[in-house]
């Protein structure tokens, strides 16, 4: 059956992409509007980019992100290899493991944020930046996992003999061998992993502490206030790096098989 | 201890799974491979062939028996300290290195000094006449020239052993000819015992000094591939090398088979009882009606280029094959009868 042989199929379709993208097109856009009135168009500037870039609060949730990122990404990857590579042989209660490594990816992050603030609170950890990177490095684990374990189910296991019968032990095996080969799925989960925090507004948002504001809680709190140029600018930012690693974490797991 | 022998393998078992699904890959597997041999393991699919050579090679285990190589007991070694190298099937050469880097693998995890890892290097690459590809990535090649990498590569730390797993399998016909020899060359060259995997049994024949016919976890019969060709001892390995003629029979107690439907022929040695006589296609001969052990008739002629493959029917419905080199010899028409000569030595008694 040919969907595109549907009277209205055309039209519909049309529709649902103007009402995806043009709100985000329509926000770039005004990031370059001079007006201080959002959505009053004037002439183009890049007046807003080099407000935000002075703004110290801005500057500092830019900091806070990815600081946060940065760790919370690095150590969702650790784990995620590991996690990965231990679950390359059949063990019993392999794929109970798989399934609970996946399962964040359709949790409501609403109630797990929740509980991660209830169990910090009834712990006792004060919330701030280590509760987030604790917080943030659970929910990356999946986004980190999926690209690694679909790069060493691509690979054959033979290169891995091969080393061996080649006088590399398992530790020089790995160095020489596994590692390099998996490099592109490392780097496509990192990646992935750090899109994933830096997007990230529910946690961060209930778990931050005095100081510890982040980008999108930043950008939450300054609408209250009115949709201000800046917030376009800000938010223009936001999508150009997060199409970019995701463009890259996508390249990287494309990248020879 | 002093072992004159490359590798010896004594009463290897080996299952796969366990319990009730438990799958017995080798069955009290004993065999003793000369050294500067050229060995090789022949089988169907499943028989047991590449499982043995892994075994030899290290990654895996056998459940019960002894695996030794140049005297020394490796049964439980891990693969990096075995003394042998293989080729695979799929060449595994590592993508992210250079040809170079590739040979030179296993010389540097040798603690060589980086310029003798070069030369060594260098060397394995010209015996297979692969020097100009040094600095090109595996992806880079073709699939011959894959094949001769790995060989290099395998060849480059000078091991005692060399495991050949099918390796010729992913290369054309015209590309196997061709390897098939420089193979048997390098192994003259080089000097070094090579165990040899195949299910190609001319392959089989034409490059190895012994051969051992594998089916179901066993070897059935061992020696030289003319040994193995003539003197089959076995239905089974009849049946899978080249083309046989098999003929169902009974041995009589005075001595000598009587074929159904037909007279005695003096094949000495066999207990009484049925038994299946066994004769390859270009070793009888078409005679005169009446004058051969059995009449048949002829059911059709096919012109081989180098010979005649004529197909008889035997009085019993059996078919019957025979390969007639001398082309100048008198045909018979088709569907004419003819006499069979079966001559003694070229038959090979199997009980049935």
């Amino acid at each position: 059956m040919n969907l595109r042989r549907f009277p209205v199929m055309r039209e519909i379709s049309i529709a649902v992409l103007v009402f995806l993208y043009v709100p985000v097109i329509v926000l770039t856009v005004y990031s370059f509007n001079a007006n201080r009135t959002a959505t009053v168009w004037t002439h183009a500037s890049f007046d807003w980019y080099l407000r935000i870039l002075a703004n110290p609060s801005i500057r500092a949730a830019t900091w806070n992100s990815i600081v946060l990122a940065g760790t919370s990404a690095t150590a969702a990857t650790l784990i995620a290899l590991l996690a990965a590579l231990a679950t390359r042989r059949a063990f019993p209660g392999r794929d109970t493991t798989e399934t609970l490594l996946r399962l964040p990816l359709i949790l409501p992050e609403i109630v797990v944020a929740v509980a991660t603030l209830l169990l910090f609170v009834s712990l006792g950890v004060s919330l701030g930046l280590g509760a987030m990177i604790a917080a943030h490095t659970a929910f990356c684990i999946p986004f980190a996992y999926l690209p690694i374990r679909a790069r060493l189910d691509g690979m054959s296991g033979s290169y891995e003999e091969a080393a061996q019968d080649l006088y590399a032990d398992r530790f020089r095996t790995f160095r020489r061998v596994t590692m390099p080969l998996l490099w592109p799925g490392v780097m496509a989960g990192f990646t992935l992993a750090f899109v994933t925090s830096l997007d990230d507004f529910l946690t961060s948002f209930f778990l931050s502490g005095p100081g510890t504001t982040t980008l999108p809680v930043y950008i939450f709190s300054a609408i209250r206030a009115g949709i201000t140029p800046e917030i376009n600018a800000i938010s223009t930012v936001m999508l150009v790096i997060s199409i970019l690693l995701v463009s890259l974490s996508f390249f990287l797991g494309q990248l020879r098989r | 201890m002093t072992d004159a022998h490359a590798v010896t393998i004594e009463t290897v078992s080996k299952s796969f799974g366990r319990g009730q699904s438990a799958v017995r890959v080798l069955d009290n597997v004993s065999v003793a491979i000369g050294r500067r041999e050229f060995f090789t393991l022949l089988g169907p699919s499943g028989c047991g062939k590449t499982t043995l050579l892994r075994l030899i090679a290290g990654f895996e285990t056998a459940d019960g028996g002894t695996i030794r190589i140049e005297g020394a007991d490796l049964t439980k070694a891990p693969p990096f300290h075995r003394p042998v190298n293989t080729v695979f099937q799929s060449y595994a050469l590592f993508p992210h290195l250079t040809v170079e880097q590739n040979v030179g693998f296993a010389l540097e995890e040798q603690g060589l000094p980086r310029e003798e890892v070069r030369r060594r290097a260098g060397e394995a690459l010209e015996m297979v006449r692969m020097q100009a590809f040094a600095r090109r990535r595996p992806s880079e090649l073709s699939g011959g020239q894959q094949q001769r990498v790995a060989l290099a590569r395998a060849l480059a730390p000078r091991p005692k052993v060399l495991l050949l797993d099918e390796p010729l399998s992913a290369l054309d016909l015209k590309l196997r000819k061709a390897m098939q020899i420089e193979l048997k060359q390098l192994q003259a060259e080089a000097g070094i015992t090579f165990v040899f995997v195949t299910h190609d049994q001319e392959e089989a024949l034409t490059l190895s000094d012994r051969v051992a016919v594998m089916q179901g976890g066993r070897i059935l019969q061992m020696g030289p591939p003319r040994s193995i060709y003539e003197a089959p001892t076995h239905r089974f390995v009849a049946d899978f090398i080249g083309d046989i003629n098999l003929i169902e029979a009974e041995a009589l107690a005075g001595g000598g088979v009587r074929l159904a439907g037909g007279g005695v022929v003096p094949v000495p040695g066999a207990t009484p009882g049925r038994v299946t006589l066994a004769i390859r296609p270009e070793r009888a001969r078409m005679v005169a009606p009446g004058a051969g052990v059995v009449d048949a008739t002829l059911v059709h002629s096919a012109f081989l280029g180098t010979a005649m493959l004529h197909k008889l029917e035997l009085p019993d419905g059996g078919s019957f094959l025979i390969r007639e080199a001398d082309l100048s010899a008198p045909m018979p028409e088709r569907g004419g009868r003819v006499g069979l000569c079966l001559p003694a030595e070229a038959l090979q008694v199997m009980q049935a």
